[in-house]
């Protein structure tokens, strides 16, 4: 696995077409257990996150996650802004200066993500977040050598579709309680969307 | 439903223009954002102190700017937290090398979002220090929050933290002022009439006519229990009683403030305090000073809550220093 510039600004260009299409789907999701938002303030952050990363040139890959970092905070809102733009964020300040990243550095960057998100959420696995997405995502490519991009999509998705028999104990979903047993979380999709992106960008360039 | 807006999505936009419009003399927006500061931030050798959360609340937070409370106060959407970038620039706005204090209400996003701000600012070299204030003991958890929302005793955490930094006092001996204010505050409030959303038009809760919400949050979120409206004397015995059992103010002396949610006539109010104070009275708990007026609106939502503030002397001090903030001039 090698991630230049490019790759890193075509995983979000894949990520927006992937919320854009799901956009709908998304918010039927956090209707039951939310407020029915996710969709609309996903969509309308990554549309951004777009705009300004295909717009401009970057030296390094840390740079160009820093404007997705920034862009998701300031444009998605609620409490998904802060903690996709917190998983951004530190993924960026491990690859500072790196023009492209290998499979370690990228192990680096989503372990620091991961551990972002948890402390931002005060959150950890098994809670019904978005968290239960990374975590198993960041395993996998800290034990596969050479991750493939179907074995990405399967985790990734796999991972998000445990969600919907998990107690929510934090968040907004929380104050459901029992209830939210039986919907995938918001959270969860929105980060499968995100993985599944990045593995059509690992898909083409073996091919 | 009437509003007088322009464009829904411009009504944040329109609303701190005109503000700053009102009191060119105390304070000022920062172009581009919905932040307002006072016109003389940062004010040298002094702690800046930053508030903000949704917009709707009005006066909160904007119109306690000024000398001796809030340094600048940042709007976001209507019942929406402010986003990180905008709290920064409220942060950056204020910081004279002091450090910066925030005040934030406890829900999900407000939290979620000024404590990223804190980290984007000291990434900056800016001291960043915090307090969540959750005085309503209405509910534990709601759809908006871990634990108990904040209301309308954020507004006496603004105003002694706010003394406090005008004193010149260190950011460490701001934030511990303001910590001794959060666990000696709380509140409860109610509900006769929902509040309508700019953005949709409608009502964001309904309630029958005839009936009124204990317990409601300043964004409609449930409370305890939906009943027939009841005479002022039983409302207000009913939220002082909650807040006095949850609490130990006996023997103290305490500050009180009776809330308007924003369409509450003053007249009502005014009968609500009346039994308040001879609820206070009767248990031998001695009230130092009163508030009664709109200080934590949920717009045009009919009703109040009742905050009680257990006071030490140096707070008592700190409630009578000198304030020029539009929305609470002492």
């Amino acid at each position: 696995m090698e991630l230049n510039v490019d790759d890193i600004v075509q995983w979000m260009i894949n990520a927006n077409d992937n919320i854009q299409e799901n956009k709908d789907d998304l918010t039927t999701l956090d209707q039951p257990i939310g407020d029915g938002d996710h969709g609309i303030n996903m969509a309308r952050g990554f549309q951004e996150v777009v705009a300004k990363v295909s717009n401009e040139h970057y030296d390094t890959v840390g740079a160009v996650l820093k404007d997705v970092a920034v862009t998701l905070m300031s444009k998605v809102g609620g409490a998904s802004g802060p903690l996709f733009g917190t998983a951004f964020l530190q993924m960026s300040m491990t690859m500072k200066a790196l023009t492209t990243v290998d499979r370690d550095a990228f192990v680096r960057g989503l372990t620091a993500a991961l551990d972002g998100v948890k402390q931002r959420g005060k959150a950890d696995a098994g809670e019904k977040t978005m968290i239960d997405v990374w975590q198993p995502v960041v395993t996998l490519c800290k034990e596969t050598s050479d991750v493939r991009a179907d074995e990405l999509v399967q985790t990734a998705q796999a991972a998000m579709e445990k969600t919907k028999d998990m107690l929510a104990t934090k968040g907004r979903a929380a104050y459901f309680k029992e209830k939210s047993i039986g919907h995938i979380d918001p959270g969860a999709a929105s980060s499968y969307y995100i993985f599944s992106a990045l593995a059509e960008v690992l898909q083409e360039k073996n091919e | 439903m009437k509003k007088m807006i322009n464009d829904p999505d411009r009504v944040v936009q329109d609303m701190t223009d005109g503000l700053a419009a009102a009191y060119p003399d105390k304070v000022r927006k920062i172009p581009d954002t919905t932040v307002i500061v006072r016109n003389d931030a940062p004010v040298g050798g002094k702690v800046g102190l930053v508030s903000g959360g949704g917009s709707g609340h009005e006066p909160a937070h904007a119109g306690y700017v000024g000398r001796g409370m809030l340094d600048a106060a940042v709007a976001g959407e209507v019942f929406t937290s402010p986003t990180p970038d905008q709290v920064l620039e409220a942060i950056k706005a204020v910081d004279a090398g002091e450090g910066v204090f925030l005040v934030i209400k406890n829900y999900t996003g407000d939290v979620l979002n000024f404590e990223m701000a804190a980290e984007l600012a000291e990434a900056e070299g800016i001291s960043v220090e915090h307090v969540v204030v959750n005085d309503d003991v209405a509910v534990e958890d709601s759809t908006a929050t871990t634990g108990r929302r904040g209301i309308a005793g954020t507004v006496f955490v603004h105003k002694i933290a706010g003394a406090k930094a005008e004193q010149g006092a260190s950011l460490a001996d701001v934030k511990a002022v303001a910590e001794r204010v959060v666990a000696n505050v709380r509140s409860m409030g109610m509900a006769l009439t929902p509040c309508v959303m700019p953005a949709s038009g409608k009502a964001g809760f309904e309630l029958e006519e005839g009936e009124m919400e204990v317990g409601i949050g300043i964004h409609g979120e449930p409370g305890i229990e939906r009943k027939p409206v009841a005479r002022a004397d039983a409302i207000a015995e009913e939220l002082t009683g909650k807040v006095l059992s949850d609490l130990d103010f006996s023997g103290s002396d305490v500050a009180v403030m009776v809330n308007g949610m924003g369409a509450t006539p003053e007249m009502e109010l005014f009968l609500i305090n009346k039994k308040v104070q001879s609820i206070l009275h009767d248990k031998g708990i001695h009230v130092y000073r009163t508030f009664v007026g709109d200080y934590m609106t949920s717009m045009e939502m009919a009703g109040c809550s009742v905050t009680l503030l257990k006071l030490d002397e140096e707070m008592k001090e700190l409630l009578d220093a000198t304030s020029d903030a539009p929305a609470f001039r002492i």
